[in-house]
């Protein structure tokens, strides 16, 4: 099969490795091969990141290019429209409802765009809004939105679910995984 | 069993199954999590070391004494430890020996965008470039072999996107060979003119050694897809050239980048009508092809700058560009910050509301240069903040004397700026030093270091005290402050600005996302008591902003440092 390539958007911060991880342990399970590019280091801190994920029968690069994702998952609104010309045309697009304002505009030098995901939708992109943020805190675990996003995607994609449960076990912390799991099924539950 | 790996963990598993025992390294993106994954092996002993320079003479140190030995840093890093680099490089080894530099093209997290590929050319030493997770593990394994059989140590250039990508490796056995025998043997260890003068004739000897052996490497692979065009490349580049021109061009892979063979380019080239040479950062590949008079392209289409990619690659050589969607508004950008709760923010708030000038170096704090705090005039590299404020000081005398500080954090003070330190006791000025000590290196994702306590392992060790290394290197005014009291902090800096001696301020508060470190609850603004000043937005923290003219706390960040409490006037601010 031809390369897929999905890409994973977000605050430093909010997990977007993690997720990363999870996809690509799954892919490869499904016995693809598989690239999973991560940025560290200075971006972590709170700017905008990005991984990529890339699987078929043979992945070159590791990176995506604007117009090359089939799918973008995103874990914050701003990010999903930042990332938007990276989609293919026809992707799709999985965000998490959630806002976080960035620098420029907590000091006033910009506003945070309103009406994104409608924005988004007028740009002919199949968009999935969940609050994700909210199902993690049902979870009770706020920290495991990125998680409950992934539990979203596994509903919209086809994998078995035993491999996405193996991937969490190799992913999450043992102290973490029960509350993960339960912000997984809640985000599965919800697409 | 293929697992998916991150470049630089199975770069550590190279390392594990080739038996290596010694490992020694400083902290830098891209580079870092390869002696993090070295530590995870009990068999391999592996330490931070104070800086790249120490770590490599640890390691050539081990290989002398016998054993496999390994140093890691990133690019800028090199330039600490050129050093030993150029003269390992006459003594060559014992024990094989690998160095790890991470370049990082586009500067993901750096200070500059030098291509690491000068220094082994300049030391003249074997350097090999892997492009995925599977050749970094089999590049290293290699690369042992050849420093033994060459008596050479061997570098192996990493980048960003090798370093921090995940792909399959197939796990192996470890195998360790015998340590070999030591004997004293001052003509190839001993660098004094005499000995040194016939190593040099030993190095010229070898470098053509290893161009004969780059001739026939299974590490420079042709793939020949026929066709009119040839493209020369290595490392990620690789990949792009692959993934854009597919069975479109046929490929000459070098995973030899010093020496390069010439016989081998020079029959690539003769089959195809048209040859592009496409590598990251500059022209080294190119201008070897074009000094054996070859008719390659490169630079003049992909220039000297950032990354490239499968788009980059498809757009010159095919023409061809990628359709877009657009997102209709105007997105504002998204800077790294400090986080919420950053020890950091505490001074450079009150640096910055004394608007003092501020001689940075490099670490998370590198940030305070950012707006709304914008305290940071200077950021040169490791140290520096300390050594170019003796020369701001000695340039420009009292009027610079009484308004400008060097910030540095512990783990940069201890790698190059406590000799920044000893030059301002010795050469006299009276400077105002401030270390930022959050208790670990935080910037490069917490390593420990040797003011912390413990070990790469976790372990208990030694920790160097602060105030009496700055008081045992001749300064008197010596003071600790803590950075979520904003009017000690404050009234520390104008005091030590005042006094005409130099001065030492330890701003001292540990890391707020390590383990250790307890949070208090969200602070909450209540809306009753906010005018809508906008004082608190000042500080730059990312759990503050402002909604309908009210200031409001993200509870999802916060972590209740209270520094906000204090800058707020009306008391909106409470747990």
């Amino acid at each position: 099969m031809n390369t897929r390539s999905i890409m994973i958007v977000g605050v430093g911060g909010q997990g977007s490795l993690l997720a990363s991880r999870l996809l690509g342990n799954v892919l490869l399970a499904q016995g693809h091969d598989v690239k999973v590019s991560e940025v560290h280091g200075m971006s972590q801190r709170g700017g905008s990141v990005v991984t990529y994920v890339k699987y078929g029968d043979e992945v070159w690069s590791p990176v995506i290019e604007k117009g090359e994702a089939d799918v973008i998952i995103s874990f914050e609104q701003l990010e999903a429209a930042r990332w938007l010309p990276y989609l293919k045309k026809g992707g799709k697009l999985i965000t998490s409802t959630q806002k976080l304002d960035p620098m420029p505009v907590i000091t006033g030098a910009a506003e945070y765009p309103d009406d994104i995901i409608e924005k988004l939708t007028a740009a002919g992109v199949e968009v999935t809004a969940v609050d994700a943020l909210a199902l993690a805190e049902q979870a009770g675990i706020a920290k495991a939105s990125n998680v409950a996003l992934m539990g979203v995607v596994a509903a919209k994609t086809d994998f078995d679910d035993k491999l996405w449960q193996d991937a969490l076990e190799q992913c999450v912390p043992p102290k973490f995984l029960e509350l993960n799991k339960k912000a997984f099924e809640l985000g599965k539950a919800s697409a | 069993m293929k697992k998916l790996m991150l470049g630089n963990a199975a770069f550590a598993r190279g390392l594990y199954e080739a038996g290596v025992t010694v490992v020694s390294s400083y902290p830098g993106t891209p580079s870092t999590e390869i002696t993090e994954y070295a530590a995870e092996y009990d068999e391999i002993y592996a330490e931070w070391a104070p800086n790249e320079k120490v770590a490599m003479e640890v390691a050539l140190g081990a290989s002398i004494a016998g054993s496999r030995s390994f140093c890691g840093m990133k690019h800028v890093g090199l330039n600490v430890a050129a050093d030993p680099l150029y003269t390992a490089s006459y003594t060559g080894v014992n024990g094989g020996m690998v160095i790890a530099v991470a370049d990082d093209p586009g500067m993901h997290s750096s200070q500059n965008e030098q291509d690491s590929r000068h220094h082994a050319i300049a030391s003249k030493v074997l350097m090999v470039e892997p492009s995925d997770s599977a050749e970094c593990k089999d590049f290293v394994k290699t690369s042992f072999e050849l420093s033994e059989e060459y008596d050479v140590p061997v570098i192996v250039r990493m980048c960003t996107r090798v370093a921090h990508s995940q792909s399959a490796v197939e796990i192996c056995d470890r195998v360790v060979p015998p340590q070999k025998e030591y004997t004293k043997n001052p003509q190839k260890y001993v660098m004094m003119p005499a000995f040194a003068r016939g190593r040099h004739v030993f190095v010229e000897e070898r470098t053509k050694k290893l161009t004969e052996y780059a001739e026939k490497s299974p590490l420079n692979k042709v793939i020949d897809n026929g066709g009119e065009i040839g493209i020369i490349t290595s490392g990620i580049s690789y990949q792009y050239a692959r993934e854009a021109m597919g069975d479109k061009a046929s490929y000459l892979k070098l995973g030899i980048i010093n020496p390069l063979p010439v016989e081998l380019i020079k029959n690539f080239c003769s089959k195809y009508k048209k040859v592009y040479v496409i590598e990251e950062l500059d022209d080294i590949i190119e201008t070897h092809c074009k000094k054996l008079g070859l008719d390659v392209v490169g630079k003049e289409l992909f220039g000297y700058i950032g990354e490239f990619s499968q788009a980059i690659v498809a757009e010159k050589l095919l023409g061809v560009k990628n359709e877009t969607v657009s997102f209709d508004g105007n997105v504002p950008v998204r800077p790294p910050v400090m986080c919420a709760g950053c020890p950091h923010r505490g001074l450079f708030y009150c640096l910055s509301k004394n608007k003092i000038t501020v001689s940075g170096d490099i670490g998370c704090y590198t940030l305070g240069a950012s707006a709304p705090l914008a305290a940071m005039d200077t950021t040169i590299c490791m140290g520096a903040s300390i050594s170019a404020l003796h020369g701001f000081n000695k340039a420009r005398g009292e009027e610079a004397e009484k308004s400008t500080v060097a910030v540095i954090g512990d783990s940069t003070f201890m790698h190059s700026g406590m000799t920044g330190l000893v030059n301002i006791a010795y050469n006299s000025t009276n400077s105002t030093v401030i270390i930022l000590d959050n208790s670990i290196t935080g910037m490069t994702g917490h390593q420990q270091n040797p003011t912390t306590g413990k070990n790469l392992k976790g372990d208990p060790a030694a920790a160097v005290n602060l105030e009496e290394l700055c008081k045992a290197i001749g300064i008197k005014r010596v003071r600790v402050v803590d950075p979520y009291n904003l009017a000690e902090t404050e009234a520390a800096i104008k005091e030590e600005l005042a006094v005409p001696e130099a001065s030492v301020i330890i701003s001292r508060r540990p890391c707020a996302l390590l383990k250790y470190v307890k949070h208090k609850p969200a602070l909450k603004v209540v809306s009753d008591k906010c005018k809508g000043c906008k004082m608190c937005l000042k500080l730059g923290c990312p759990a503050i902003s402002v909604r309908d003219g009210k200031a409001v706390i993200d509870h999802t960040q916060c972590v209740g440092c209270g520094i906000c409490t204090e800058v707020c006037k009306f008391g909106a601010i409470e747990d």
